[in-house]
């Protein structure tokens, strides 16, 4: 029991992946085909680029989740993964490398600088295709079982390109850009962009159509050569949660149909979920070639350790990843529209003259500089005589925080207040005139 | 059933795999390494200094220091982007070049994986907010927001280095058939003696790395002439975060060294070249280490068993006390410590320099050859920093759990490194490229342009 708790926080983060990254991933597919539509072709793409701006990295942290927990809690059936599936996971890792990259750069290049932004986006939607389909190969070797247990021992191209293999991956490439095309009408909606709501509606009704085709035809794969896999998704468990997504996704292309978007966020993403729950139900209780999930599984006081370290964590990042999604749908993080940047800075000088933020006189010095001064030596001193001449271990903590209080202390003299240059004066609304007076000093 | 299966990994593990590809396997894991360690750096600090810079704007209400926050947290969230990708690249490595070393021990170290990963988590999730949030939070909240990357940023790199220290003073478990068994990976991450002063140093060595080039950066624009407030001010506060740093550093760094005197005494036979185990042994600076003894360097007597022991008498233990086999690549070890203590003596110099002309003369240093020092000091500290790293990296093998298990019992099977090894080259060097075209391209933005975008 303790043995399938960290599996289930796989699932949970692999589940997650897929529908947060996998929607990032789609984003970058409909950069490769932003024209045809009502928006012109540079606006669809700024859309995409805008939608997964705040999101991405933190969508992107479930992959390394899943990782570790995998590593720490059933360490010999990672092992085996990785060094027979090596060759798509480094797919996978390059894939990672260029889309980050490639977002990084489209930052910085304005509209017409044509040449630039193209090659940047096929990078980006190269990535974006290769990653997800080099992935979900490897859910297809290790859920048909072609993973021995040991190092390297699989084979290293067939393990991975295989009639289900490659179905998965083409799956899991058609559907990203199915919950990006869900995603981003529902955010061109809040947007009221008119004219991407109607593009993106009529790309996700199409992309859903072609993942629901390649989601049966996976399935007449399966059972011509996984038969086991086959048998565990047409039974007990496995078939109920294969008909819930199934029912999910028909009741996502309605949603979406009648412009329903948010709902169909939600239900797309049941979709997914219950796709790979069915998946975990049809291969349990093994989790490669004869070694059970039970086997696999690290000692107790690993396990224990791990779940302990995932619940504390999960304090931190629920509220957190409830801020952050709860103000992106909000649009409280939505790229300034011209202007804003202004408009904010205006208030906070507004505000500034208004006495809110006082500005405070600066080349003054503090009546307390000489008190900070004399604990930045006690603290030096204190610091380096723990660490230097004492054994004990608390005493090298305690000297260790001395020294960090040290620091601080001289850094807020050396780049506070008090050391601003004199003369150069405080004019903060007025950059021109603190050049000018600086060009006289200089 | 269970421990048949056990036993079958166990015999797995114990079977001999092709180790063909180690060397690749190696150099593959030092590259990612090496790429990934400097952006770490601005994991820790950065965040810290952006909102030292915003902190300043609240107080004071000069949009001086808004207009340097807000172009800094741009800088912040590219490298940041940068260093999720190649912080990815490393936990898929580690994986796929050492899968024996994590089927044998994943159940001890892994859990500092997963607390680095919540870690990576907030940081990524708050600086989606902090730096898309500029125009849309009021002031304070936004400044709120910043605090958990800051946070994060120092706890994130204190799980994986508890990780590294681990491997270098492995504790926390019981050695049965090659594995570990009873694995108690809190007590072996964290009550590990060998991790604090690893941890500390480090994140001094960020602050350093840092704050060093990125006052690199405003002494370059200070000597193109272009001495406005902005490059002023840029300059007083990364500048003094590194001045701080350093200095301290030099205390930190013989904390280490006294914890690896003590816990790895092979190491640092080889950071010192000392072939046999001496009573009141002597430091060498610069030299050659020949196989028997150090050449053509300087020598100072007793200074070594002082510093590893603070007693001039002390009796230092040679390489000798370890078969060849399990010794170091002592010259690459010991050119490495070199190269580090060197120029860290001499950024604590520069820092002492700066410190004094600001606290004693209370004026910004901007004379040339003090300009030119501190460019130079930016990538010095880098050569620093991967020099750090390579001492106790090199200096730990054949380990790659001290002592318990060898890095070639770890590597993987696999027959893809010397392909994968070059790919990554390839892509790291496009990396590298597009970093150096961003950053310059930033640097081009307008200042007053800068803060409607």
């Amino acid at each position: 029991m303790l043995a399938d708790v960290p599996m289930v926080f796989i699932l949970v983060g692999i589940t997650a992946y897929t529908v947060l990254s996998g929607a990032d991933f789609g984003a970058g597919l409909w950069t490769l085909a932003p024209g045809g539509g009502q928006a012109g072709a540079a606006a669809t793409r700024d859309h995409t680029r805008h939608a997964i701006g705040p999101v991405w990295e933190a969508n992107h942290v479930w992959l390394i989740f899943v990782l570790t927990v995998a590593w720490t809690c059933y360490p010999v059936a990672f092992g085996s993964i990785v060094s027979t599936l090596g060759i798509p996971l480094l797919i996978v890792a390059i894939g990672i490398i260029l889309r980050g990259t490639a977002y990084a750069l489209r930052s910085q290049f304005s509209r017409d600088e044509e040449r630039g932004v193209r090659l940047v986006e096929y990078l980006f939607a190269l990535s974006s295709v290769l990653t997800p389909f080099a992935l979900a190969t490897v859910i297809g070797a290790i859920a048909t079982g072609r993973v021995p247990v040991g190092n390297a021992r699989g084979d290293p191209i067939t393990s991975w390109l295989n009639p289900v293999s490659v179905l998965a991956g083409v799956l899991a490439v058609a559907f990203s850009g199915y919950l990006a095309a869900v995603y981003l009408a529902a955010d061109a909606r809040r947007l009221a962009e008119r004219a991407l709501v109607h593009d993106f509606r009529l790309r996700a009704l199409a992309s859903g159509v072609v993942a629901g085709a390649l989601a049966l035809a996976g399935l007449l794969v399966i059972r011509v050569s996984a038969v086991s896999l086959w048998h565990g998704l047409t039974s007990g468990l496995g078939l109920a949660l294969v008909i819930v997504s199934a029912l999910a996704g028909v009741v996502t292309m309605v949603l979406v149909w009648f412009e329903r978007f948010g709902p169909a966020r939600a239900s797309a993403a049941l979709a997914v979920a219950a796709v790979i729950a069915g998946w975990a139900a049809a291969q349990e209780p093994q989790l490669l070639p004869g070694l059970t999930v039970t086997a696999a599984a690290a000692g107790r006081s690993t396990l224990i350790a791990t779940i302990v370290g995932v619940a504390a964590g999960a304090v931190v990042l629920v509220p957190s990843l409830a801020v952050l999604y709860s103000l992106v749908l909000r649009g409280r993080l939505d790229t300034a529209v011209g202007g804003v940047g202004e408009a904010a800075e205006a208030a906070a000088a507004a505000a500034a003259a208004a006495g809110e933020m006082r500005p405070r006189a600066a080349g003054r010095r503090s009546p307390r500089v000489p008190l900070a001064a004399a604990f930045a030596v006690a603290t030096l001193v204190a610091g380096t005589g723990l660490l230097v001449f004492a054994d004990p271990a608390w005493a090298h903590g305690l000297g260790a925080v001395a020294l960090i209080a040290c620091a601080v202390t001289v850094f807020a003299l050396a780049s506070g207040p008090a050391g601003e240059l004199p003369g150069t004066g405080h004019r903060p609304a007025n950059r021109a005139a603190g050049r000018i007076c600086a060009a006289r000093r200089w | 059933m269970v421990l048949s299966l056990a036993g079958a990994a166990g015999a797995v593990t114990a079977a001999p795999v092709d180790q063909r590809y180690l060397f690749e396997a190696r150099q593959m894991q030092a590259l990612s390494l090496a790429v990934h360690i400097p952006l770490v750096c601005f994991g820790i600090a950065f965040p810290a200094l952006v909102l030292f810079a915003e902190w300043r704007y609240l107080r004071t209400g000069d949009a001086l220091y808004r207009t340097l926050a807000r172009r800094w947290s741009k800088i912040m969230l590219a490298l940041f982007a940068v260093g999720v990708v190649t912080g990815t690249i490393l936990s898929f490595e580690l994986g796929l070049l050492w899968p024996v070393w994590i089927q044998d021990f994943g159940n001890v170290f892994g859990l500092g994986f997963t607390l680095e990963g919540f870690s990576f988590f907030v940081e990524a999730i708050f600086i989606g907010i902090y730096v898309y949030g500029w125009d849309r939070l009021k002031p304070r909240l936004h400044f709120a927001s910043g605090l958990p990357i800051a946070l994060a940023g120092i706890t994130g790199s204190m799980f994986v280095i508890a990780v590294n220290a681990w491997m270098n003073h492995p504790t926390g478990f019981r050695l049965s058939g090659g594995r570990a068994v009873d694995a108690h990976p809190w007590s072996a991450l964290f009550a590990n003696p060998f991790f604090w002063s690893e941890y500390v140093h480090m994140y001094f060595a960020g602050y350093i790395v840092c704050g060093f080039l990125m006052a690199g950066v405003y002494a370059w624009a200070i000597l193109r002439g272009r001495r406005g407030r902005y490059e002023r001010t840029a300059l007083g506060i990364s500048l003094s975060a590194a001045a701080v740093a350093a200095p301290l550093q030099v205390v930190v760094g013989d904390w280490a060294a006294r914890d690896v005197a003590q816990a790895q005494p092979v190491k640092l036979a080889a950071m010192e070249g000392l072939a046999t185990t001496t009573r009141g042994a002597a430091e060498h600076l610069l030299g050659w280490y020949n196989g028997h003894a150090v050449v053509y360097g300087i020598e100072i007597p007793r200074l070594l068993a002082l510093l590893a022991f603070h007693n001039p008498n002390a009796t230092v233990k040679g390489l000798n006390i370890v078969p060849l086999a399990d010794q170091p690549p002592v010259n690459v070890v010991r050119f490495a410590f070199q190269a580090m203590v060197g120029i860290g003596t001499l950024l604590a110099l520069l820092g002492l320099v700066y410190l004094y002309l600001r606290l004693r003369h209370r004026r910004l240093p901007t004379a040339r050859w003090f300009c030119w020092a501190v460019v130079l000091a930016g990538p010095l500290s880098v050569v620093a920093l991967i020099s750090g790293w390579i001492t106790t990296e090199v200096g730990r093998q054949p380990w790659i759990v001290y002592e318990v298990m060898r890095v070639d019992e770890a590597v993987t099977g696999a027959h893809f490194i010397p392909f994968g090894y070059g790919a990554l080259w390839v892509v790291y060097i496009g990396l590298a490229g597009a970093m150096v075209w961003l950053l310059r391209r930033f640097s081009r933005v307008p200042l007053e342009g800068d803060d409607a975008g």
